[in-house]
């Protein structure tokens, strides 16, 4: 009797348990990338290409920059402040910008050269930054104190490594494209960044004065991406001809 | 109308067991394990709203050292002091396990030593599978789960070879009325368990708020009933009367911070760059309270289980009905 009682509230507990385990297991299972398909790419002819350029404002009452405490560890120094939406003079930095959609299947390999990530002053620099898949990213340690280096990929796999103050830098890449995986320190939990692996080189991300550029697209009509990590994404369509050099420009609201 | 004052049963005479001699030291230590065991769950809460749950990213070692104390700063100092409490409760543990073995006569306790002794290795893996795999939200609110399941096992142990227990003869209490008091404490220890999972999900990143938000009512509702049967119907029962009304004050503290909880992280932390030291504090106190609440709600249950055996009718045909001890 009392046996079956027990048996009566338990079980159904433990079949939750186990039913949100396989859950979790499902949805990490779930990522693949496309591969292109169709005829052949069209080479891309360096006389041709065009560019597009263009600011990116913010409307409204720019939010502030919350300040950071960092009393937590004493070996991080210096004055730091949220980066969250960084606005200079109703223009919006940290946004990043990248050709979504109009490239075909064409196809585009790693470059050589490395993209580096620093943590100085217990944070990270630059706050956003962009990488084409399967191209080097080193991440340095400049502080006099350790650091955890978590990317949380959901494309991509993720990982956690430590690093101790001037280690050698840890050098990882991304193979699956993915927009905003954020890279997190939980040793120092305010610092935050976001790297985007795309899948070709037509990015950027906008400069302390809202400011990007995008050269070397061949012409045609492309889904110009902008991602900013709080305020969201917003699409923009543009027909470059050849040698075109066009702006786009567009704004955010303040929430 | 309950019967008072008859004598125990075979069954209950085995669980009571009145054959082993109290052992002041075995229950001291007992006592000590539950009082670490509460101090290892805030210091696990603090780890969870420090954000500091992958500071140090391996396991078993720390830094990739077993011993080494690393440098005392940021989430390490929450994480770290973490490992190391638990680990102190897992050689504890073991010694308990032992000492019960050999120390106390009844069976059923050495075997229980024993399910302690699994249930903090069980807590360890969790905990290390849960870094290794980067807090994914069932691993860490199992270990939630089992952690608070631990402390009630420790509480338990507590109990069980405390003087009152093993050298008092239980006044009891028949219990007539359905839903049984036995029925009414299984019940509230399941919509706990519900809650504490809910709540854990949410924590974790695995489900929203609302689910632990709406089964609230659901635990106070079924809390309340049970602590009113059993301060009305029992109140000369002490040893059913002190958990209840425990119980009711425990609820009523832990929808306070509840509330609290939700206020400093769902609708003031939403946006916020780090933890800040009210929501720190808000949901350590609930996690406490919470852990607090299931073990005085078991503790409820055992010592219902104890002094109130459940009357049936017996049925003979042509008869009249009368109440017999289960
Ligand atoms: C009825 C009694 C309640 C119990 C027994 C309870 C229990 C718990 C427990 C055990 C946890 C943490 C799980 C873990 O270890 O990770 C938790 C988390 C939480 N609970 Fe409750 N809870 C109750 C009522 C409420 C109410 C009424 C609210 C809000 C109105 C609430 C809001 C929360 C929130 C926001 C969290 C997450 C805290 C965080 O993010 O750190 N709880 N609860």
């Amino acid at each position: 009797m009392r046996l079956k009682l027990l048996l009566t509230f338990f079980v159904p507990l433990l079949g939750f348990c186990v039913l949100t385990a396989c859950n979790q297991q499902k949805s990490s299972e779930q990522s693949h990338a496309a591969t292109p398909s169709g005829p052949p790419p069209v080479p891309i002819d360096p006389a041709t290409v065009a560019s597009v350029s263009g600011t990116v404002h913010f409307d409204g009452t720019a939010p502030e920059m919350v300040p950071i405490d960092m009393s937590n560890d004493p070996a991080c120094k210096g004055d730091n402040k949220a980066e969250t939406v960084v606005v200079n003079s109703g223009k919006l930095a940290n946004v990043f910008v990248y050709v979504k959609d109009g490239l075909g299947n064409r196809t585009f390999p790693a470059p050589a050269n490395t993209v580096v990530i620093d943590q100085t002053g217990c944070r990270y620099r630059p706050h956003v930054a962009g990488v084409m898949a399967g191209q080097k990213l080193d991440i340095r340690n400049d502080d006099p104190t350790e650091h955890n280096v978590h990317a949380i990929g959901m494309q991509n796999a993720q990982w956690n490594e430590s690093q101790m103050p001037k280690a050698t830098p840890i050098e990882k890449s991304f193979d699956r494209p993915e927009i905003m995986l954020p890279i997190k320190c939980n040793q120092h939990p305010w610092m935050k960044m976001y790297v985007n692996v795309v899948a070709s080189p037509f990015y950027a991300v906008t400069d302390a004065d809202g400011k990007f550029e995008i050269a070397g697209l061949p012409p045609g009509t492309y889904t110009v991406a902008f991602v900013q990590e709080k305020l969201g994404e917003q699409d923009q369509q543009i027909t470059l001809g050849a040698k075109d050099k066009k702006t786009l420009d567009i704004s955010y609201k303040a929430q | 109308m309950a019967a008072r004052g008859r004598k125990p049963s075979f069954e209950e005479l085995a669980l009571k067991s009145l054959s082993t001699p109290y052992n002041a030291a075995h229950h001291r230590f007992a006592v000590l394990i539950a009082c670490i065991t509460f101090c290892l769950l805030v210091a696990g809460a603090l780890v969870t709203s420090n954000d500091a749950g992958l500071s140090v990213p391996d396991w078993p070692t720390s830094f990739g050292s077993l011993y080494k104390i690393p440098r005392w700063v940021g989430g390490v100092r929450y994480e770290h002091s973490h490992r190391m409490v638990a680990e102190f409760v897992g050689l504890l543990t073991i010694i308990l396990a032992v000492w019960t073995w050999r120390a106390d006569k009844r069976r059923w306790m050495k075997w229980l030593g024993v399910a302690a002794l699994g249930t903090v290795i069980a807590q360890g893996v969790l905990g290390g599978l849960t870094v290794l795999f980067y807090l994914p939200p069932a691993i860490s609110t199992s270990h939630a789960a089992v952690g608070q399941t631990f402390f009630c096992i420790a509480c338990a142990i507590a109990l069980f070879t405390g003087r009152g227990w093993v050298e008092d003869a239980p006044q009891t209490a028949m219990d007539t009325q359905r839903p049984t008091l036995i029925t009414l404490t299984l019940l509230s220890i399941f919509v706990l368990y519900v809650q504490l999972v809910l709540g854990a999900m949410f924590r974790h990143h695995g489900m929203s708020w609302w689910p632990h938000v709406l089964n609230a009512p659901i635990v106070a509702i079924v809390l309340t009933w049970t602590a009113i049967r059993a301060m009305t119907q029992y109140s000369k029962i002490e040893a059913v009367q002190r958990p209840a009304i425990l119980m009711l004050g425990l609820l009523i503290t832990q929808l306070c911070l509840g509330f609290l909880a939700f206020t400093t992280r769902v609708a003031w932390g939403k946006d916020a760059v780090q933890p800040e030291t009210a929501m720190i504090a808000s949901t350590v106190a609930h996690v406490a309270v919470g852990a607090l609440l299931l073990a005085a709600t078991v503790i409820l249950a055992i010592q219902v289980w104890r002094h109130v055996p459940v009357a049936h009718e017996e049925k003979v045909p042509g008869a009249e009905p009368k109440a017999v001890a289960a």
